[in-house]
């Protein structure tokens, strides 16, 4: 019966070819670690979003009038709907730490080279779509934060020498922030990115099978094949991955829903408090603050604080913090190491992308707290050392001495 | 049956050049709706609509906040003693003349004032556009410790003394603007038009 069901199906499109190809027989490196859960998470976090974000929309209210209140009412009259408000927090908060995690392993293990470059480049775009979520959900419930997040980011625009002015009204499409900006961003937040990031997802995935899992060895797995053609080092993606994935995923959703019942505000992080006066157009908030997972390139934004070749400091902040997101995409480029791994690449490598955490994290810091002239020199120090990872990689990657790579993957 | 190669492939080339042009015209005659839809409405530009203040109750040293496009505009009366000091610092700002021209010129002398003693500023830092908060205090600030009065924006440290003019050294490059305003009496401020005598 079911057999035959699936065969009236497989004479009318490639269903069991595209299980067995995607799911049940994709061969997974064997030797796969703790870091290679990330990419899985983003897929279950990315089905939270989805799901949260389409229940909150039932309720919320897009206008400058309604829409703190409707907030309101869904965190009070609305059954339960303070739990799938705090789900789309704290998933927005999860969604940023998982993909800098996985972010973080494609470096490590030098994913991100020859044929992982589009592969790549289609995370990347991923993540600067995510970038562009956080923002423009950000603004949606009108709250002082987001009223004045929204008036500071997109003056960044306003920046840009010569059409800087005009370029900023058509965007805002009023003359400050207003109902009208509210509008447009929800639009794009609800629609447009979601739909993008949807079909991004789908062909990253699509390009990844395709060219085949890296792994923390960074050795090519399909030079060794059976008789059948599988190759030697990997194993079916079912039942092996699935059942350790499903694991994963349950320890993760355990973290997940401690900070969604227990602490949704995060300390502050996941939803800043003061987002909880409606937006007044009059009066600025004492601190404005992003969210954690921009707070490194909002430090590198603040950093600049003198013009240089006759640019304003104010749109070389801006070209800073935007070539701080951007240079990820060059890095398939940037990397002449003909290792992949970090495991068996030279100690430069090694000191650098080491650098290059400390700084994140320690822009991280500067960027969630008041500026002073000591603090402004060390985010200048910071941002020279972030982008020192990504610069002068095609030199320390070429010559620096590498260990050899072993034929295949090692276990233990 | 194998269908025979193209005859023509110049007239070809001009047909797919042809359709080419018309497809690309009529993508850009398309754009034009979805760009022009981001503009500011009629709606919006209408809400630009001058605004009117009652400036008779404001006493020296006293800041009213005035909504004009959405914006906040500043509505300061100055003190004697303010009035007197006003070049005091001036090595300490960017652009003491108002040269850059972020003002009408009718306000671009040293008070940036139509009428000596009364400031209506645009609250709208010129760094990033967060509203500068009014410190009337003299003296040791949070922020400065020779404070001589004026605005401090809470977004990126940004100073402007009470005309308005900028700091040195501070991440806002100019004044704080000037909207265009007139005096219709003693006491009727209009912000947003420049009156008669612009
Ligand atoms: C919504 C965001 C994303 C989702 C849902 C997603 C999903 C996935 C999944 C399911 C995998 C396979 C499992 C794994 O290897 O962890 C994967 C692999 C990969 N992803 Fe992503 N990803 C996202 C964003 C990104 C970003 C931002 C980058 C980099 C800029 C990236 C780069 C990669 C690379 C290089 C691999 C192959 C890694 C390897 O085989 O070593 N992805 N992704
Ligand atoms: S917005 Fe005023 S200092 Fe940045």
């Amino acid at each position: 019966m079911v057999t035959r069901l699936m065969n009236w199906f497989d004479d009318r499109l490639p269903l069991t070819a595209t299980i067995e190809r995607h799911l049940t027989k994709y061969p997974a490196p064997i030797n796969m670690n703790i870091w290679y859960l990330a990419g899985v998470l983003l897929v279950v976090v990315l089905v939270i979003q989805l799901a949260s974000g389409i229940w909150l929309l039932m309720n919320y209210e897009p206008t400058a009038e309604g829409a703190f209140a409707s907030i309101q009412y869904i965190m009070r009259d609305v059954e339960y709907g303070y739990i799938i408000r705090y789900m789309h927090t704290t998933g927005a908060s999860a969604f940023f730490a998982l993909i800098y995690l996985h972010m973080f392993r494609g470096m490590m293990y030098g994913s991100y080279q020859k044929p992982r470059e589009l592969l790549w480049v289609l995370g990347w775009i991923t993540y600067v779509l995510l970038c562009a979520l956080g923002f423009t959900g950000y603004v949606l419930p009108w709250g002082q934060m987001s009223f004045w997040a929204a008036q500071v980011i997109m003056s960044l625009f306003g920046s840009i020498p010569y059409i800087g002015e005009d370029l900023l009204t058509w965007i805002r499409g009023d003359y400050l922030i207003s109902g009208i900006t509210l509008n447009r961003l929800f639009a794009f937040h609800v629609v447009l990115l979601p739909l993008a990031l949807i079909a991004v997802v789908f062909v990253h995935i699509l390009a990844l099978h395709e060219v085949g899992s890296n792994n923390p060895d960074g050795v090519d797995v399909k030079k060794y094949k059976d008789e059948d053609g599988v190759p030697l080092d990997t194993k079916p993606f079912f039942p092996y991955d699935v059942m350790h994935d499903l694991y994963a995923i349950g320890v993760f959703l355990i973290f997940f829903v401690t900070i969604m019942f227990f602490y949704p505000d995060g300390g502050g992080y996941v939803i800043e408090y003061v987002n909880y006066e409606a937006a007044d157009n009059l009066k600025t908030p004492e601190h404005i603050v992003p969210s954690w997972y921009y707070t490194p390139f909002y430090a590198m934004l603040r950093a600049v604080t003198f013009p240089l070749f006759g640019l304003s400091a104010k749109f070389l902040g801006f070209v800073v913090m935007a070539a701080g997101i951007a240079i990820f995409v060059a890095l398939p480029w940037l990397d002449r190491s003909p290792v992949k791994s970090i495991k068996y690449k030279g100690v430069y490598s090694k000191f650098f992308l080491a650098l290059f955490v400390v700084s994140f994290f320690v822009l991280g810091y500067l960027g969630t707290v008041t500026s002073t002239p000591g603090r402004t020199i060390a985010a200048q120090i910071f941002t020279v050392t972030y982008f020192a990872y990504f610069f002068l990689m095609p030199i320390y990657s070429k010559y620096e001495k590498c260990k050899p790579v072993p034929e295949r993957v090692q276990l233990g | 049956m194998q269908p025979k190669s193209p005859p023509n492939p110049g007239r070809r080339k001009f047909l797919i050049g042809a359709t080419s042009a018309v497809g690309a015209v009529g993508i850009a005659g398309a754009a034009v709706p979805f760009i022009s839809a981001f503009n500011p409405s009629a709606a919006a530009e209408a809400a630009g609509a001058p605004a009117v203040a009652d400036i008779s109750k404001l006493s020296p040293g006293e800041m009213i906040i005035v909504e004009w496009r959405g914006t906040p505009i500043y509505v300061v009366k100055h003190s004697e003693e303010s009035i007197n000091e006003i070049d005091k610092n001036l090595e300490r700002l960017a652009d003491p003349d108002s040269d850059t021209d972020v003002q009408p010129v009718y306000a671009k002398n040293k008070y940036r004032s139509r009428k000596p003693g009364i400031s209506v500023l645009s609250a709208v830092c010129t760094h990033l556009g967060c509203a500068p908060k009014y410190y009337p205090e003299l003296g040791v600030v949070d922020f400065d410790t020779e404070w001589q009065g004026g605005f401090f924006c809470p977004c990126h440290g940004s100073k402007f003394d009470l005309a308005g003019r900028v700091y040195a050294g501070v991440p806002a490059p100019d004044n704080l603007t000037v909207p265009p305003h007139y005096f219709k009496s003693d006491d009727i401020l209009i912000i947003g038009e420049d009156g008669d005598v612009a």
